[in-house]
C-alpha cells in the first residue's frame, strides 16, 4: 500500500517531465522547421507544425539580403554589406582565441591561487569571487569607454578581452586543482624541475580535465555573449552571427523565415558543439560550485 | 643564534620570496587582463558615477548629483519595480522547478538523465538572440501560436497582442527568462543528488521513513550548499536579463518592462549620460551584494 502510492506518483511525474522537455524542445523545432517553411506556411494563421514544403528560399534570402545596421554610434553608420558568413567566421574567431586565452591564462593563475603561498592571496581570492557575483553589465560604460580610449571599439578584439578577464575560469581551475595532492608538485622541485616544467609536465597534464571544462564553458559562452556583441561591436563586416541576425531582426521585424534562418545559422553550430562536449560542460558547471 | 640557523631563516626567506615570486608570475597574464578590464572598470563605474560625463568632453565633477536625480526619476523606480518583480518570480519558481525536475530525472537509467538535462539546458545553449527571436514569433499578434492555442482552447476570445500589452509584456518576458535559467540549476541538483550519501538514506528508510521525510529530512540539508550557490546564480541571471528585453521590447509599452539593466543601456548608447547610467550601475551593484549577503547569512544559519 504503501510502496504503491509513489509509484503512481512517479509515473504520472515522468510524463509531466516529458512534456515539459517537449515544450522545451519546440523553440528548437519551431525555429528549424520555421527556416525551411514557405511564406505562407510563415504567415498562417493556423500553425502549420510540419512544413507543407521544404524549400530554402529563407537561407537564400538571408545570404543575399542587403540590410543597413541598426546600429549607429554617433554620426557613424555602417555599411550594407551582406555577410552572414562572415559573421560566421568573426564568432568562431571570437569564440576560439576566448577559449584558448581563457585556458592559458586561468590555468596558470588558478594554478598559482590553488598551489602557492604567497602575500595578496586571500584579497586576491576575494576580488574574483566579489567580481563573479556581479553582473558584468553592471560595468558596460568604463568598459566601453576604455575600449574606445585604446581605439579598440569596434574590433573583434574589444568583445575577447573582457571575456578573458573574466574571473569564472580562474575559479574553475582553482576547485580542480586544489584536488591534486601537493606532493607532487613538491617532488617534482625536489628532483630540480624549473617551476615553469612544474607546470607544463606535471600539473597541467592532472588538471587537464578540468581545463576541458573551462574550455568549452568558455567557447559556448563567448559565441552566446550578445551583451558585450551588442556594445563593442558596430559596422556589419565586424558583427558576430548573433549580433547580425538582431540587426537583421530589426530590419525585417515580421519576416519570420528570414529570421528563424538566421538563428538557426545562429544556434545549430553550437547546439552540436554543447551535445559533441556535452559531458565536460556539465563537469564544468557543477565544479564551479563546489564549495561555491 | 647560531650560524646555522640565521642561514636558515635566510634560506627560507629566500625560499619565500621565489614562491612570492613564481606565483606572481604565473598569476601574471591573468591579471593583465583581470585588473585592467574588470576591477579597473568597476572601479571607474563607482568613480564616474560623481561626474556628468558623456561623449566627446572632459568629464564635469558634479558630486552625488547623478543621486539625487536617480532618487527623483520615476523611470528609474519602475525599472526597480519591474526588476525587483522579474527576481523574485524567477528565482523561487527557477529554484523549486529544477529541484523537482532534478528529482524526477535523477531516479531514471543513466542514459534518460543525461538526455533530460541536456533537453533542459538547450535553451540556454541555443544562445538568447535565436531564443528571444523564435519567443518573438510565437508570441506575435497575427501568426504566433499561443494566440491560436488559447483560442481553440478556449482561454481567450480574440488574439492578444502580449508584447505589446503593458498587462502581459512582463510576464511574457519572465515566462521566457524561465525557460532560459533553469537549465544550470537541474545540472547541479542531478550532482548534489547524486552525491547525497546514500547510507543515510538508507538508514532512514529501515527506520520507516516515507520517501518524502527521507527527501526533506536526509537530503534536502545535504544540498543546502547547492541551493544556496543556485540562489545566489539565479539571482545574478534574473538581475541580467536583458537581451529579451532589448529584442523583445526594448522597455516598453509604457515602460512596463523596462529594468534597471535595459536603463542603464538606455541612459549610455541613447542618451550617452555615462555619469548617470553608472551611478545607476553602483545602485544595482549595491542591491545585488546586499541580496547576495542576505541568501549567504540565510543559507547558513540553515
Amino acid at each position: 500500500m504503501n510502496s504503491k502510492k509513489p509509484s503512481i506518483y512517479y509515473f504520472i511525474c515522468y510524463i509531466l517531465v516529458a512534456l515539459l522537455a517537449l515544450s522545451f524542445l519546440f523553440p528548437l523545432y519551431w525555429i528549424i522547421t520555421g527556416s525551411f517553411k514557405v511564406k505562407a506556411d510563415i504567415i498562417s494563421k493556423t500553425p502549420v507544425w510540419i512544413p507543407t514544403q521544404w524549400v530554402l528560399d529563407n537561407y537564400q534570402n538571408l545570404l543575399s539580403k542587403r540590410s543597413a545596421p541598426l546600429f549607429q554610434i554617433g554620426s557613424w553608420v555602417g555599411p550594407t554589406i551582406p555577410a552572414a558568413f562572415r559573421w560566421l567566421i568573426n564568432t568562431v574567431f571570437m569564440s576560439a582565441v576566448s577559449m584558448l586565452l581563457t585556458c592559458l591564462t586561468a590555468s596558470m593563475a588558478g594554478y598559482a591561487l590553488a598551489k602557492k603561498r604567497f602575500y595578496g592571496r586571500t584579497i586576491l581570492f576575494s576580488l574574483i569571487v566579489a567580481a563573479m557575483a556581479l553582473p558584468k553589465q553592471v560595468i558596460l560604460i568604463p568598459l566601453l569607454r576604455e575600449m574606445s580610449a585604446l581605439h579598440l571599439y569596434d574590433h573583434i578584439w574589444a568583445t575577447i578581452i573582457p571575456i578573458v578577464g573574466w574571473p569564472f575560469g580562474v575559479f574553475l581551475i582553482k576547485q580542480f586543482a586544489e584536488g591534486i595532492p601537493t606532493e607532487m608538485v613538491e617532488a617534482c622541485r625536489i628532483d630540480g624541475a624549473s617551476e615553469w616544467r612544474t607546470f607544463t609536465d606535471v600539473m597541467f597534464p592532472m588538471i587537464k580535465p578540468g581545463v576541458g571544462a573551462c574550455a568549452i564553458f568558455t567557447f559556448i559562452n563567448s559565441w552566446n555573449d550578445y551583451f558585450m556583441q551588442l556594445i563593442m561591436l558596430s559596422s556589419t563586416q565586424n558583427q558576430t552571427i548573433s549580433l547580425g541576425i538582431a540587426t537583421m531582426q530589426g530590419e525585417n521585424s515580421t519576416d519570420f523565415g528570414l529570421i528563424m534562418a538566421g538563428s538557426a545559422l545562429a544556434s545549430v553550430p553550437i547546439i552540436i558543439v554543447f551535445i559533441v562536449f556535452q559531458k565536460y560542460f556539465t563537469k564544468g558547471i557543477t565544479m564551479g560550485a563546489v564549495k561555491g | 643564534m647560531s650560524d646555522k640557523s640565521k642561514l636558515g631563516s635566510l634560506r627560507s626567506n629566500n625560499l619565500v620570496l621565489q614562491e612570492n615570486v613564481s606565483a606572481y608570475l604565473f598569476l601574471l597574464p591573468f591579471l593583465i587582463f583581470f585588473v585592467g578590464f574588470v576591477l579597473y572598470p568597476m572601479f571607474m563605474c563607482l568613480f564616474t558615477s560623481f561626474f556628468d560625463a558623456t561623449m566627446g568632453r572632459k568629464d564635469i565633477f558634479i558630486g552625488f548629483q547623478n543621486y539625487k536625480e536617480l532618487a527623483n526619476d520615476p523611470v528609474f523606480w519602475v525599472a526597480l519595480r519591474n526588476t525587483l518583480v522579474i527576481v523574485v518570480v524567477s528565482v523561487p519558481v527557477t529554484c523549486i522547478f529544477s529541484l523537482w525536475v532534478a528529482t524526477i530525472i535523477s531516479r531514471m537509467p543513466m542514459a534518460a538523465t543525461s538526455a533530460f538535462r541536456c533537453i533542459f539546458y538547450l535553451p540556454v545553449v541555443t544562445g538568447s538572440v535565436a531564443v528571444t527571436m523564435v519567443w518573438k514569433w510565437m508570441f506575435n499578434n497575427y501568426y504566433g501560436i499561443f494566440n491560436y492555442l488559447g483560442q481553440n482552447m478556449g482561454l481567450i476570445d480574440k488574439p492578444i497582442n502580449w508584447l505589446g500589452n503593458p498587462k502581459y509584456a512582463l510576464g511574457c518576458i519572465i515566462l521566457i527568462l524561465l525557460t532560459t535559467s533553469v537549465g544550470q540549476p537541474i545540472v547541479l541538483y542531478v550532482s548534489a543528488l547524486d552525491n547525497v550519501d546514500k547510507s543515510l538514506v538508507e538508514a532512514a528508510e529501515v527506520d520507516g521513513a516515507t520517501p518524502m521525510q527521507a527527501f526533506w529530512r536526509v537530503k534536502w540539508p545535504q544540498m543546502m550548499p547547492t541551493t544556496l550557490y543556485i540562489l545566489v546564480i539565479t539571482t545574478i541571471n534574473s538581475f541580467q536579463c536583458f537581451a529579451l528585453i532589448q529584442l523583445l521590447t526594448s522597455g516598453g509599452p509604457k515602460n512596463s518592462t523596462m529594468t534597471i539593466m535595459y536603463y542603464i543601456y538606455y541612459n549610455a548608447f541613447k542618451l550617452y549620460r555615462y555619469g548617470y547610467g553608472n551611478a545607476m550601475g553602483v545602485i544595482l551593484a549595491i542591491i545585488i551584494a546586499i541580496l547576495s549577503a542576505v541568501q549567504f547569512k540565510l543559507g547558513q544559519e540553515k
